[in-house]
């Protein structure tokens, strides 16, 4: 399969790059990792006419754990988290979404900003980001502007980044207060998207009480969603078997999965249910560690 | 339009003229004629094209060969040395690694980046490892075995045992 013709630059500064898709406007396309995009292209379920690679611009890859914020730029590899033994300090749900996020191959390529920018509601790192409560930096030729995660997934392969815009860099705040988070999904086999996902951070103050609660939910629902009432059902309380238990139940009756090969609607509800407890449970054992 | 890129295949400098849309497996195996780079499934999930671009293990099928402009890229045919067969060719061999060998090039090419983070996997970690790469005939136990010898060969460590139908 070979992709329909189409024009590829590779600018060396952001500042090319961002007049270049000006220049070409809606006809043209960023290329990151192109894990998502260079398969749609060989499909044809894309087919634009310039290619614009980002790959050449430097400072675009940092990973760097700075006081108060974990800082992602969209240009980092899944690998570069997966691999940073400081992120997984106080971030070990990167480590456990890597392992769930395709293969070694595709990790060594596929860029975070990149999965996040394909608006694809099958991608793992967008729940992640909710969970986590991201800030996404999304730069134009006017200069940069800061978008919430909650701002962010619009609809169907949408999000808030405009043409002519390049999402530019994630930033994460470290929360004070004892914190855990955590990740699962359950695949079919390696490499999979998810038939259901969620991912799980809790904070808690001294004496284990819930101060925060985080939980997005990957693949059941047109776009990547907040579980609110589930973290509504935690705050505030220890974080205790009703509690655990109602918040799952929360996020069963709050997604909307469609019937598919993975499974039916029904199904997915259990699986959403049954992950979410344990994925509170794994966060709150790491909170307590 | 085509546009003009050079690479290192193999330590060797290649310059030639490609469309942005050649896929680099293409491009290795009608450009270039090393054949040894296979095509498996064409949907970024079989492994069989892995290569390494600088030293990073990667589909070759969902990458352009634009992409790989000032790049050194080393395939199956970069693996072998004057002094004879790489580690994990001669693992491949004696455990019996391989069948019909189609997925061996993409295969030995991901072990490589594997050992070479991580010199002395576990048995998990090799699984893990090698997750990207399907194949159709061996069972996956003898190509684990192949790794274990390549990892034991390359650190100077005590040989495992690679008897195909050894099982611990
Ligand atoms: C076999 C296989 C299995 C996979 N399994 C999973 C999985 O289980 N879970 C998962 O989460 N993902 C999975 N992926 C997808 C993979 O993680 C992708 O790499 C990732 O979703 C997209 O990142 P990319 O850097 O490759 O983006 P690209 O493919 O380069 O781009 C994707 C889209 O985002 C846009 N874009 C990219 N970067 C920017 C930017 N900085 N600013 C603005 N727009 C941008 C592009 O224009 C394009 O529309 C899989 C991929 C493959 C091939
Ligand atoms: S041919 Fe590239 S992954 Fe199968
Ligand atoms: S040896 Fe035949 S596919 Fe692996």
């Amino acid at each position: 399969m070979i992709p329909a013709s189409f024009d590829y630059s590779a600018p060396n500064t952001l500042e090319e790059a961002l007049k270049l898709l000006q220049e070409i406007g809606d006809e043209a396309k960023i290329l990151a990792g192109g894990h998502s995009l260079i398969p749609m292209m060989k499909l044809r379920f894309a087919e634009p006419e310039h290619l614009v690679d980002l790959n050449n611009i430097p400072g675009l890859s940092e990973v760097s754990m700075n006081g108060d914020t974990l800082t992602i730029g969209a240009m980092a590899r899944e690998v570069d988290v997966e691999d940073s033994e400081e992120v997984a300090k106080v971030f070990p749900i990167f480590k456990d979404a890597a392992k769930l996020i395709a293969d070694p191959q595709v990790r060594n390529f596929g860029t975070l900003g990149g999965n996040l920018a394909h608006g694809d509601a099958a991608n793992d790192q967008p729940a992640v980001m909710l969970a986590l409560n991201a800030d996404l930096e999304i730069t134009g030729l006017d200069g940069a502007r800061t978008v919430g995660i909650d701002e962010f997934f619009y609809g169907f392969y949408m999000t808030a980044i405009q043409e002519g815009e390049i999402l530019t860099k994630i930033t994460i705040p470290v929360p004070s207060g004892k914190v855990g988070n955590a990740y699962h999904k359950l695949e079919r086999k390696v490499g999979d998207y998810a038939t259901a996902g969620v991912a799980v951070q809790l904070v808690l103050d001294a004496d284990g009480t819930c101060i925060s609660a985080g939980i997005g939910l990957t693949n059941v629902n047109a776009t990547p969603l907040r579980a609110e009432r589930s973290e509504q059902a935690l705050v505030g309380t220890k974080v205790d078997d009703a509690a655990i238990e109602a918040a799952a139940q929360a996020a069963s009756e709050d997604c909307n999965p469609s019937s598919d090969l993975r499974g039916s609607e029904d199904y997915k509800r259990r699986v959403v249910k049954t992950i979410t407890k344990r994925m509170i449970a794994k966060a709150l054992e790491r909170a307590n560690a | 339009m085509k546009k003009e890129i050079t690479l290192k295949i193999n330590g060797e400098e290649v310059t030639a003229e490609v469309e942005p849309r050649t896929l680099l497996v293409h491009f290795i195996r009608e450009q270039v004629s090393m054949t040894g780079t296979h095509i498996g499934c064409d949907t970024s999930s079989c492994g069989a094209c892995t290569i390494l671009i600088n030293g990073k293990s990667a589909k070759s099928c969902t990458i352009l060969a634009v992409q790989a402009n000032g790049k050194e890229i080393t395939t199956v045919e970069g693996l072998a040395t004057a002094d004879g067969p790489h580690p994990l060719q001669e693992g491949f061999k004696l455990a019996h690694g391989l069948h019909c060998g189609f997925c061996t090039p993409g295969m030995m090419l991901r072990a490589v980046e594997l050992l070479d983070k991580n010199p002395d996997p576990t048995e998990e970690e090799i699984r893990w490892g090698i997750s990207g790469n399907l194949c159709r005939c061996t069972g996956y136990n003898n190509i684990v075995k192949a790794v274990q010898y390549a990892s034991a060969k390359m650190r100077g460590a005590e040989l495992p045992n690679t008897d195909p139908v050894f099982v611990e």
